[in-house]
């Protein structure tokens, strides 16, 4: 099993390699001279070609890559132009911020959409089978930026019940000092319940708007993957042997059902931090997401390509994590593979 | 021949799942506004009258009308043709590029196939939206290049479908006898093998349109692509967006219903084409 992991690892490298690589032409695909943007507005001509020559503009574009790459492994990934910080610094900070909005719906999305799937394929044509094909039509043609400022309307204006969109904490409160930077573990590992109630609070809005556009394909392969597997014939013969319904339907269909969903969370998942950057927006977010627009709307690019890396970079490791999870769900991926 | 059954199916698709054909009329009403659109508004959609900012839907003004007093029924209307094109233009694009690249791939294997699958793999490894946010960043902020940015996140899709209806016909004995009689083997590509693929790849067309549209909705809403003054769905919900927390729904509501719309149009009608194409697909 521990080699079976370490072959996924080593399988992932190039995956990383064309990341980079991405990254890199996207970098020298910058419009105009790279080294007068990085010189800044007020650049006259000596400063330009100074930054040529730090950037190693003038060198070929293999030595170019080499030293991105370098860079890199450093964890250089520029400087912001429009706050002045090391772009990694900035990430680094604002991270948390994202994860925990991205991470909590997924959980919510996945826990919602499982069961829903499984109870829609146990009975087909059902109310709750109609409900799931209603959820999983209109869940992925709602567009982010509607959803969200539908729920605010509804939740904030006309209701009351949701604290103001802006952002991950009321004004008036101070956030709980840093141990993961996610502030609802914060809070509640410095004992402060109110304060976690309002994080809490905060979070609510942003992370429904994200579950609802990611509920739809899960409880569709969900359910689409149980209705094939409570057709087998060892479904049958278990039924026949006297087994509990709910043995059957979660010990032996489920289990076996569950590789394509495990994919299509992987797939969710980069839905999911694209339009986090949107949610980040509406929500007024302090995240990477809104960093990097803020950002792009400066022209400052340094961000933006540091945001591009660092998801795909998350992407990659879930990715990772699901191919090393398929091996925990279903063993025969290991004698086959 | 082909042609009745063709139509049978088309009849039975349309009997079991009766959205596919409400879905239809709808995608065939949206073309129409699409075409007619600038020329039936009530108002000019680039207008304003301040005297009239943020009224609320009424008897002149359905939608309402924004912070400027411009008519937010017109702008959503003459949106639908910058909307649609720019879906169109870059499902076009990734329907082209993508169906050769994928077609010589799975026509000639080798050398080819694994650069070209390498390459898809390359941009499967960002998350799309994410990805077209990098492109647009970097090749300018334009709207040829949101089309762009939306095209090459595409891109991977269509190739995997042409490299595999390709792949799979490569040995059949139409291709054999047609290599026989004589043809080159581009020929064998362009007039027998590429046709096949092109019905899978139709569906393909379709279910990305709505992805399309919601891509590049979600650019202009975060301020790429189209810029302001124009009317497109994206930028009026962001216009709108500010209005929403002291009640002034329709600015951003509206805009964002019709983008929804049009969405959930084209989801409908790609599932309903993918069942008549492929009834063994069905879910």
């Amino acid at each position: 099993m521990i080699g079976l992991i370490a072959r996924r690892v080593l399988g992932a490298l190039p995956n990383l390699l064309g990341i980079i690589a991405i990254t890199f032409l996207l970098t020298r695909a910058l419009p105009g001279d790279p080294a007068a943007f990085y010189a800044g507005p007020a650049g006259t001509q000596e400063a330009v070609e100074e930054v040529r020559e730090k950037l190693g503009l003038n060198r070929s574009l293999p030595e170019q890559f080499w030293i991105y790459v370098k860079d890199l492994g450093s964890g250089n990934l520029g400087q912001s132009l429009s706050t002045g910080q090391a772009v990694i610094q900035e990430l680094r900070m604002r991270l948390p911020a994202s994860l925990e909005l991205v991470f909590l719906a997924l959980a919510l999305a996945i826990s919602i959409a499982i069961p829903l799937g499984v109870m829609a394929a146990r009975h087909p044509n059902s109310w709750i089978d109609h409900l799931c094909r209603l959820v999983t039509t209109a869940g992925v043609s709602l567009p982010t930026f509607f959803t969200g400022l539908l729920l605010t309307y509804v939740f904030y204006f006309l209701l009351g019940w949701a604290p103001s969109p802006i952002g991950r904490l009321d004004p008036f409160l101070t956030p709980p000092s840093a141990i993961t930077g996610i502030y609802t573990i914060d809070s509640l590992l410095h004992g402060d319940i109110v304060l976690f109630r309002a994080c809490a609070a905060q979070l609510c809005l942003p992370v429904l708007t994200l579950t609802v556009f990611v509920l739809a394909p899960l409880a569709r392969m969900t359910r689409g993957s149980m209705m094939a597997v409570l057709s087998a014939d060892f479904v049958r013969t278990a039924r026949a042997s006297g087994l509990a319904s709910p043995t059957i339907l979660v010990r032996y269909a489920l289990r076996n059902a569950l590789l394509p969903v495990v994919t299509t969370v992987g797939m969710v998942f980069s839905f999911l931090l694209g339009m986090s950057v949107i949610v980040e927006k509406v929500f007024a977010w302090p995240g990477v997401g809104s960093f990097a627009l803020d950002a792009l709307v400066a022209s400052d690019y340094a961000p933006v390509q540091g945001f591009v890396l660092t998801m795909a970079l998350l992407y990659t490791l879930l990715n990772l994590g699901i191919d090393i999870l398929y091996v925990v769900i279903d063993p025969r991926v290991q004698l086959t593979k | 021949m082909a042609v009745t059954t063709f139509w049978g199916q088309a009849r039975a698709t349309a009997r079991e799942n009766p959205f596919t054909l409400v879905a239809a009329a709808m995608f065939a009403g949206f073309l129409l506004i699409a075409i007619i659109g600038p020329w039936i508004v009530p108002f000019e959609p680039l207008a304003s009258n301040a005297a009239q900012a943020l009224t609320p839907p009424n008897a002149q003004h359905w939608f309402g009308t924004d912070s400027l007093g411009r008519d937010i029924y017109s702008r959503v209307v003459v949106a639908t043709r910058v909307d649609l094109s720019i879906a169109l233009s870059a499902v076009a694009f990734s329907f082209v590029v993508g169906g050769f690249l994928g077609a010589i791939a799975g026509f000639w294997g080798g050398r080819i196939e694994q650069t070209v699958m390498r390459l898809c793999d390359m941009v499967m490894s960002f998350p799309l939206f994410v990805l077209a946010m990098g492109i647009v960043a970097a090749l300018g902020n334009s709207v040829f290049n949101i089309i762009l940015a939306t095209a090459i996140v595409n891109l991977p899709f269509y190739v995997r479908v042409a490299r595999t209806e390709v792949n799979v016909r490569r040995e059949a004995g139409f291709v054999e006898a047609a290599r026989l009689s004589g043809n080159s083997d581009w020929r064998i590509l362009l007039h027998h093998l590429i046709p096949n693929a092109l019905p899978p790849m139709m569906v393909q067309v379709s279910l990305n349109m709505g992805w399309a549209i919601l891509n590049a909705a979600g650019l202009s809403f975060i301020g790429l692509g189209v810029s302001p003054p124009q009317a497109e769905w994206g930028i009026l919900v962001a216009e709108g967006a500010s209005y929403i927390i002291s009640g002034e729904w329709w600015v951003a509501l509206f805009p964002g219903a019709v983008l929804m719309l049009a969405v959930f149009t084209f989801n409908f009608l790609g599932d309903g084409l993918r069942d008549l194409t492929d009834p063994r697909r069905r879910t």
